[in-house]
């Protein structure tokens, strides 16, 4: 299938719009979900929608995606609701109310899911896809409902931008500037079952939390300000749903979700590891560099000392009296320092080994190193 | 006789559903109690991946190999996740969230691809075929006993001896890390073996229940007897109390509705819990709120009689110790004052003379013991 061709497809082009919406959402209202430390929530609205998509299901009679959101976003705002209720009124702490929750509410949805099937309704064969997703099968009136729901967040997460961004860092200055923290908390927790309601279609209720969490903290890796998180986010969250959506449409019966999942979590590890500043591997860098500049100092330094103590400017030390003194190989280091002109290697003739010697100007560097040490200064 | 009881799969399936209650009862209780029992959830999700792959290797779909295999899966969940947490740029919880769906999502993946060759689908993945457990079956002593319910009997004995032998350290290592570390018992060690045990639990649950289900085995039933005791070792007797309970209703239930035995088990572990929160006999709803009302009564009685006691014989007598006083000075309404004095009547502590309100002996001994607490 040419590029033309394939972008000019149905089902091809249902499913990239359906996996943009999805990243959209998932994406931005992830952001707070992460930051708020509430990641976990996802997962348990996620799962606790199942109950919610069969009811739905049973009270339209048949698979209609609006009438299945709406029973999802109801399900996740009771569970949302009673891991509150839990915490808050016995001794159970948060994980245990959200595996509580989770499990309770899945279970409910598998038998009501049995239950369908055991009524042979003959259209109940698109709801197992709920479970893992299934891009292929999206439908344009099911992408006009999608829609309506991504516009709702686009325009609840600016409107209440402000808002939204004291409660998830500051909440007690928010509460002090007599913001309703308790109403804002709670719109940003239901938007956590709004990004769930949006994902069923694509990558279903079981892997769903990778969606609210994965992008996040991707983005989280490669900037500091919530302005460029929450955008950024919303990208990865995109470019993984469009990447995964579209290898399940080429392959036959691959499930969307956890090809959707497979590459957010790629674009986590490369966040992870590449992301300047934060990551591992500009870390190492940073490390390393770090490290030799202190030998580089330290090696001066000596070769400064010694040369004080012999009470001779041009004194010579000895290549092994150096590597034994730092206890470990300097000659790269040595060299190093002598390609700036800090340093220059001469040889005395009986002797076969190298001797060092400070230049006027790595004299100089020294002093200033020592000098700023001792006013404990750089 | 005994060979009736294995040839009836409905109490072969009830057997293995509360085994798998009791199996996991004896690890949970621990996670539960640690505050880590979303572990248990993100385990329950990745040993698919290990499954799978112990499938694909090694064609063993049941036994000690497949059980060590996929267990070993549930560590790599923790060892990864505690990995991402110790490079400081992800917190615990999104670790957790970005592990198990990682290694959910290749053995779902993987399953696609290679759905002819192996004995599961994504739908056994999730729900398990706890109905169909009484079909495999291996020959014991020349009874037809339940693969399942083999591999459940062994691991819920390893548990139970695990927590029997190790009973003390596990207590310490949980309600007291640091002082289990300094005394020298490893509670790291002990903990990562509670979560290798957690996992080969789940493996050998999965045929039965799924993944997602074992969650609320592991983390439902002992947060039900969170709810209800103080005792740890009377935590563990009715997590198993209602792991059998929990089977059999489930059963009956979903015999009766035709819908997933499973599941159905699982549903009613969350009742047990919602039962357990509203009339827990200490720290369910129903009892605070008991509590919490006795305690208001016993407050406007001691208000009720210090305020007698302090105008008792003064001046001012007839105009404070009347009923109609309260309502001006201890500012309660008419009926709150009302259903105080007639308390107060009916409990002997004070008597009606005219308008007047006088305290018994027995009342101005709740005063004096407010007023004066040093006295005794």
């Amino acid at each position: 299938m040419s590029v033309h061709a394939l972008l000019t497809d149905y089902t091809v082009q249902n499913v990239i719009l359906g996996a943009l919406m999805l990243g959209l959402v998932s994406g931005m209202l992830g952001s707070f979900a992460v930051l708020r430390k509430q990641s976990l929530l996802g997962d348990a609205l996620s799962h606790a929608a199942l109950p919610g998509i069969c009811l739905g299901f049973l009270a339209a009679g048949a698979r209609e995606l609006g009438a299945i959101m709406l029973g999802a976003l109801l399900a996740g705002a009771l569970a949302a609701l009673l891991v509150l209720l839990l915490t808050r009124y016995s001794r159970l702490k948060t994980d245990a109310a959200l595996g509580i929750v989770l499990s309770t509410f899945f279970a409910l949805g598998v038998v009501l899911l049995t239950h369908i099937q055991g009524t042979n309704n003959a259209s109940q064969g698109g709801l197992d896809a709920f479970l893992f997703g299934q891009a292929a099968a999206t439908l344009r009136g099911d992408l006009v409902i999608m829609a309506g729901v991504t516009l709702l967040s686009l325009i609840l997460v600016t409107g209440l931008w402000k808002e939204f961004k004291l409660v998830c860092f500051d909440p007690g200055f928010a509460r002090a500037l007599g913001m309703p923290v308790l109403a804002l908390e709670v719109t940003l927790t239901v938007m956590i079952a709004l990004a769930v309601v949006v994902g069923l279609q694509i990558v279903g209720v079981v892997l769903m939390a990778a969606m609210v969490i994965a992008p996040a903290v991707a983005a989280r890796q490669w900037c500091r300000r919530l302005e460029t998180m929450v955008p950024l986010a919303a990208l990865f969250g995109i470019v993984s749903g469009i990447s995964g959506a579209l290898v399940s449409t080429l392959g036959r019966g691959l499930a969307t979700g956890p090809l959707i999942v497979i590459s957010v979590s790629l674009l986590v590890v490369v966040s992870l590891l590449f992301a300047p500043r934060r990551g591992m591997l500009w870390e190492l860098i940073q490390r390393s560099r770090q490290r030799r500049r202190l030998r580089h100092q330290q090696l001066l330094t000596t070769l400064y000392r010694l040369a004080e103590r012999h009470g001779d400017h041009d004194f010579q030390s000895e290549q092994g009296l150096l590597d034994s003194y730092h206890r470990t190989r300097t000659r790269a280091a040595l060299a190093r320092l002598e390609k700036r002109g800090w340093v220059e290697s001469r040889q005395q003739p009986p002797q076969n080994t190298t001797h060092w010697a400070l230049t006027g100007t790595g004299r100089d560097e020294a002093a200033r190193i020592l000098a700023s040490l001792n006013t404990g200064s750089d | 006789m005994l060979m009736a009881l294995f040839n009836d799969p409905a109490v072969m399936i009830i057997a293995v559903g509360a085994l798998v209650g009791i199996a996991a009862t004896f690890v949970g209780t621990f996670l539960v109690l640690r505050g880590t029992s979303m572990l248990a959830d993100a385990i329950g999700h990745s040993i698919v991946f290990g499954i799978v792959v112990v499938w694909l290797v090694a064609h063993q779909q049941s036994g000690p190999l497949q059980i060590i295999g996929a267990a070993l899966t549930g560590i790599l969940t923790v060892f990864l996740t505690e990995l991402l947490v110790s490079s400081r740029r992800v917190k615990q919880d999104a670790a957790i969230g970005l592990v198990f769906p990682l290694l959910f999502s290749i053995g779902v993946l993987l399953l696609n691809l290679y759905a002819g060759n192996v004995h599961i689908d994504t739908h056994t993945v999730l729900l398990g075929e706890i109905g169909f457990v009484w079909l495999d079956t291996v020959d014991v002593g020349g009874y037809p006993v339940p693969q399942s319910l083999l591999s459940m009997a062994a691991m819920a004995l390893i548990n139970a001896l695990f927590v029997g032998v190790f009973f003390k350290e596990l207590k310490l290592a949980t309600f007291d890390a640091a002082l289990a570390k300094a005394l020298g018992f490893a509670p790291g060690l002990l903990f990562y073996t509670l979560l290798l045990l957690t996992s080969a639990t789940a493996v050998a649950a999965f045929d039965a229940v799924g993944a997602v289900l074992f969650v609320a085995f592991v983390i439902v039933i002992p947060s039900t007897a969170y709810l209800l005791t103080d005792r740890l070792a009377l935590m563990l007797a009715i997590g198993v109390a209602v792991s059998l309970a929990s089977s059999v209703i489930g059963y009956a239930l979903a015999v009766m509705l035709d819908v997933s035995i499973g599941g159905m088990m699982a549903v009613v572990t969350g009742g047990f819990l919602l039962a357990a929160f509203l009339a827990g006999p200490r720290y369910g709803i129903v009892a605070q709120a008991a509590s919490r009302r006795r305690q208001r009564r016993l407050n406007e009685s001691r208000t009720l009689a210090v305020h007698l006691y302090n105008h008792e014989d003064e001046p001012n007598q007839g105009e404070e110790n009347v009923a109609r006083a309260l309502r001006e000075h201890l500012l309660w309404s008419g009926e709150h004052a009302r259903n105080a004095i007639v308390r107060g009547l009916d409990q002997g502590h004070i008597v009606r003379d005219g308008e007047l309100l006088r305290l018994t002996p027995q009342g101005r001994e709740i005063a004096r013991e407010i007023l004066e607490p040093a006295r005794r």
